[in-house]
C-alpha cells in the first residue's frame, strides 16, 4: 500500500511536467493550427539555460538560490525562444499549417544540432541543493521533496492559466479566438498579438517542463535530446486530453503520468518488459482514440 | 525546337538509371565531389552510400504518394521501415527461415501492422493524425529497446546471419556491388507502383482527398477507403526499403532504425526535393543522403579546426546544416528543387512564346 502512495505521488509529480509540456502545444494548436514541433526544443533550451545559470554563477549564492534562479532562468529562457520562434519564422508562414510545422521542425534539428556541437551529445549534470534529492517523512510515506516542487508548479501553473483565460482581457480573446479564429479577427481584434502572447507562455511553460523534469526525473542530467523524447509524451497527453482543451491536458496528463508509474513498477519488473510504461501510455492512447476520437475534453466539430 | 519540358523528364530518368546501372564498373576518381576515402566511384565505401541513397529515394517516393498527393502527414513511416528490418532480420537469424518465407512474413506483418494502425489512426485527421502515427511509431521503438524474448538485442542491435541467404547476397565485400542494384531495383519497383497508383483513377482521388475531403464525402465517394490504400501501399514500400537496409548494413541498432529521427529525414527528404511530384522526392533523398555523408567527411577536415569556435562549431554538425537548409527551402523554396526546376522551365517557356509573338508580329 506503501509503495502504491509512493508511485501514486509520483505519477502525480510526472502528470504535472507533462501538463506543462502539453498545455502550452494545445493552447497553441487551439488558436492557430499550428503543431509546433519546436516545442521539444523550448524544454531543452530551458534546461540547458538553467544548466548554464546554475554552473557559471558563483557559488557563493548558495545551492537554493542557483536552483531558484535555474528555474526562472529556464522558463524566461522558453517564453524568449518561442517568441523569437514566432516573429521570425511562424508569423511569415500563416495560413500553411504545413509549413509551419515543417519550419518548427527544421529549427528543432538546427538547434538541437547546435546544442551537440557547442555542449556535447553527453548529458551534464546540475549541482542541487541536498533537499532537493532527500525525501521528505510523511506519515509512514518517503516522498522525494522535488516531486513537491513539480506538482507545486503544475498546480500554481494551472489555476494561474485558468484565471488568466477567464478574466484577463487577452485571456478572453485567446479563448474567443480558440473558439472562432475569424469571428475574432472579424471583430476588429488582433489576433496576431494573441498569437504571440500564446506562444510565449507556452514556450515559458515549456522551458519550465524542461529545467523540472530534468531536476525531478533525469538525475538532474541535461542532453540535447531530452526535450523532443518529452514532446512525444506532450503529443500524446495532447491527443488524449482533446486538442485546445487546457482542462483535457491536465486530466490526461495525470491519467499517463499516473500509468506511467504504475505499469512501470508493477509490470516493468518483468525480463523483457522493461518499456511497457511508455507503451501503456500509447495503448491508451488508441483505446481513447476508439472511443473518443476527439479526445476527452475535445469539441465536438 | 526545345522538347518541351514535360516531356524530357523521362528520358533524363532513364539516362540516370543507366548510367547508375553500369555505375560498378566505372573506376572514376572524384576527389572534390565526392568525400574523403569515398573519392573512387565504385570503391565498396561509395556502393554501400549509393544504395542508400537508392533505399530513402523509395522509401521517399512512397511516402510523398502518401503525404504529397493525399495529404496525409504521417509521422510514423519509420514504424513500417523498422518492421522489415526487425522482422526480417529476426527471421533469418533467429528463426533461420529461408529468404522466401521471410519476406512474405516481412510484408504480412507490415501489412497487418498497416491496416490495423492506419484505421485507428485515420479517425482522426490533419494534426492528429500525425500525433497518433508518431506515437504508435514511438511504441515500436520501445517494444524494439526493450528486447522481448531476447529477439531484438535490445540497444545493441541485432546483427544478420547471412546462413540462409544465397551465396550472391551475404555480407561478403565482393557482394557490395550486388546489394547496390538490389536497392537501385528497390527504387525502381517503388517508382513504378507509385507511378502506376498515381496516375490512376485511384491516384487521382487521392489528390480529391488532398484538396477537399468534405466534397469527396458529399459526392458520395468515401475518402477513409482511398486514404487507407495510400497509407497501406506506402507503409509496405518503407517495409520494402526496411529489408533493403538491413541487406545492405548487415545491423539493425533502435536509435538508427527506430527513431523518430528516420521518420523527419524522410519527410525532410520530401520536402526538400518538392511534394507530390515523385521525382523530386528521389532527388531530395539522394541530395540529404549525399550531403549528410560530405559534411559528415568535411566537418571532420584538420582544416576546420583551425576555425574560430564560433564557425567550426556550426559547421561541423551536419544536423544543424541539414535543419537550416531546409528552414530555408521551407521559406524560400517551399516547391522544394522541383519547384525551382519547373519554375525556371516555365519561365523559360513563356519567354520562347514572347519572343516566337514578337517575330510573328
Amino acid at each position: 500500500m506503501n509503495i502504491f502512495l509512493v508511485l501514486t505521488f509520483s505519477g502525480v509529480a510526472l502528470g504535472a511536467i507533462y501538463f506543462l509540456a502539453a498545455s502550452g502545444l494545445s493552447l497553441i494548436y487551439g488558436l492557430m493550427d499550428v503543431l509546433n514541433f519546436a516545442h521539444g526544443l523550448f524544454m531543452t533550451l530551458g534546461a540547458y539555460a538553467g544548466f548554464e545559470i546554475a554552473t557559471r554563477l558563483p557559488s557563493s549564492f548558495g545551492a537554493p538560490t542557483l536552483v531558484i534562479l535555474a528555474i526562472v532562468g529556464a522558463t524566461l529562457m522558453g517564453a524568449l525562444a518561442a517568441g523569437v520562434t514566432e516573429l521570425i519564422l511562424i508569423r511569415p508562414l500563416y495560413g500553411k499549417p504545413i509549413s509551419q510545422i515543417l519550419i518548427t521542425i527544421g529549427l528543432d534539428l538546427a538547434v538541437v544540432g547546435l546544442l551537440m556541437g557547442g555542449f556535447g551529445s553527453t548529458a551534464l549534470q546540475i549541482p542541487v541543493p541536498l533537499w532537493l534529492i532527500e525525501p521528505t517523512h510523511i506519515g509512514g510515506l518517503y516522498l522525494p521533496n522535488a516531486s513537491f516542487l513539480a506538482i507545486g508548479a503544475g498546480v500554481i501553473v494551472l489555476v494561474g492559466l485558468e484565471l488568466f483565460l477567464a478574466l484577463t482581457r487577452y485571456g478572453i480573446i485567446i479563448r474567443a479566438g480558440v473558439e472562432n479564429r475569424e469571428m475574432v479577427r472579424a471583430l476588429g481584434i488582433d489576433v496576431g498579438r494573441a498569437f504571440t502572447l500564446v506562444f510565449v507562455i507556452g514556450g515559458a511553460m515549456a522551458g519550465l517542463a524542461g529545467i523540472l523534469y530534468t531536476i525531478v526525473f533525469s538525475g538532474d542530467l541535461v542532453s540535447p535530446n531530452q526535450g523532443d523524447s518529452l514532446l512525444i509524451f506532450a503529443f500524446i497527453v495532447v491527443v488524449i486530453g482533446g486538442l485546445g482543451s487546457i482542462r483535457g491536458s491536465a486530466v490526461a496528463a495525470l491519467v499517463v503520468g499516473l500509468l506511467q508509474q504504475y505499469t512501470t513498477f508493477y509490470i516493468g519488473g518483468h525480463s523483457g518488459w522493461a518499456q511497457i510504461g511508455d507503451l501503456s501510455t500509447v495503448l491508451l492512447l488508441a483505446v481513447v482514440l476508439e472511443w473518443r476520437p476527439r479526445g476527452l475534453f475535445g469539441r465536438v466539430a | 525546337m526545345r522538347r518541351p519540358f514535360y516531356r524530357s523528364g523521362p528520358l533524363v530518368g532513364v539516362a540516370c538509371l543507366g548510367l547508375f546501372i553500369v555505375l560498378p564498373f566505372i573506376g572514376l576518381h572524384l576527389p572534390w565531389v565526392l568525400p574523403g576515402t569515398l573519392d573512387i566511384v565504385n570503391s565498396t565505401g561509395t556502393l554501400e552510400v549509393l544504395a542508400l541513397c537508392f533505399m530513402f529515394a523509395g522509401i521517399a517516393v512512397g511516402y510523398d504518394m502518401m503525404f504529397g498527393y493525399t495529404g496525409l502527414m504521417s509521422l510514423g513511416p519509420v514504424l513500417y521501415f523498422a518492421v522489415g528490418t526487425y522482422v526480417f532480420d529476426i527471421a533469418l537469424t533467429h528463426w533461420e527461415w529461408p529468404l522466401f518465407p521471410s519476406l512474405l512474413l516481412t510484408f504480412g506483418v507490415s501489412l497487418v501492422l498497416a491496416v490495423v494502425l492506419g484505421a485507428i489512426a485515420l479517425r482522426v485527421h490533419g494534426i492528429a493524425f500525425a500525433m497518433v502515427t508518431l506515437a504508435f511509431a514511438q511504441a515500436f521503438y520501445f517494444l524494439v529497446e526493450s528486447n522481448p524474448h531476447n529477439l531484438t538485442g535490445g540497444d545493441t542491435g541485432l546483427s544478420l546471419s547471412y546462413n540462409r541467404l544465397p551465396a550472391f547476397l551475404s555480407g561478403a565485400v565482393s557482394n557490395t556491388r550486388n546489394l547496390y542494384w538490389i536497392a537501385l531495383a528497390f527504387l525502381v519497383v517503388a517508382y513504378l507502383i507509385v507511378w502506376l497508383v498515381t496516375e490512376s483513377v485511384t491516384g487521382h482521388v487521392f489528390v480529391a482527398v488532398r484538396e477537399n475531403e468534405l466534397r469527396l464525402d458529399v459526392l458520395g465517394v468515401r475518402p477513409f477507403r482511398f486514404k487507407m490504400v495510400s497509407f497501406v501501399v506506402s507503409s509496405l514500400i518503407a517495409t520494402g526499403g526496411g529489408i533493403v537496409y538491413i541487406l545492405v548494413i548487415g545491423t539493425a541498432v533502435p536509435s538508427v532504425v527506430a527513431s523518430t529521427t528516420v521518420t523527419l529525414s524522410i519527410l525532410i527528404m520530401v520536402v526538400l526535393g518538392g511534394a507530390g511530384t515523385r521525382w523530386g522526392a528521389v532527388i531530395g533523398a539522394m541530395v540529404y543522403v549525399y550531403l549528410q555523408q560530405y559534411l559528415d567527411k568535411v566537418g571532420a577536415e584538420p582544416s576546420f579546426t583551425r576555425l574560430p569556435a564560433v564557425l567550426r562549431v556550426p559547421l561541423s554538425e551536419p544536423q544543424f546544416l541539414l535543419g537550416a537548409i531546409f528552414v530555408l527551402f521551407v521559406f524560400f523554396a517551399p516547391g522544394g528543387i522541383a519547384g525551382l526546376v519547373v519554375r525556371r522551365r516555365i519561365q523559360r517557356a513563356s519567354a520562347a512564346t514572347l519572343l516566337s509573338v514578337f517575330k510573328k508580329s
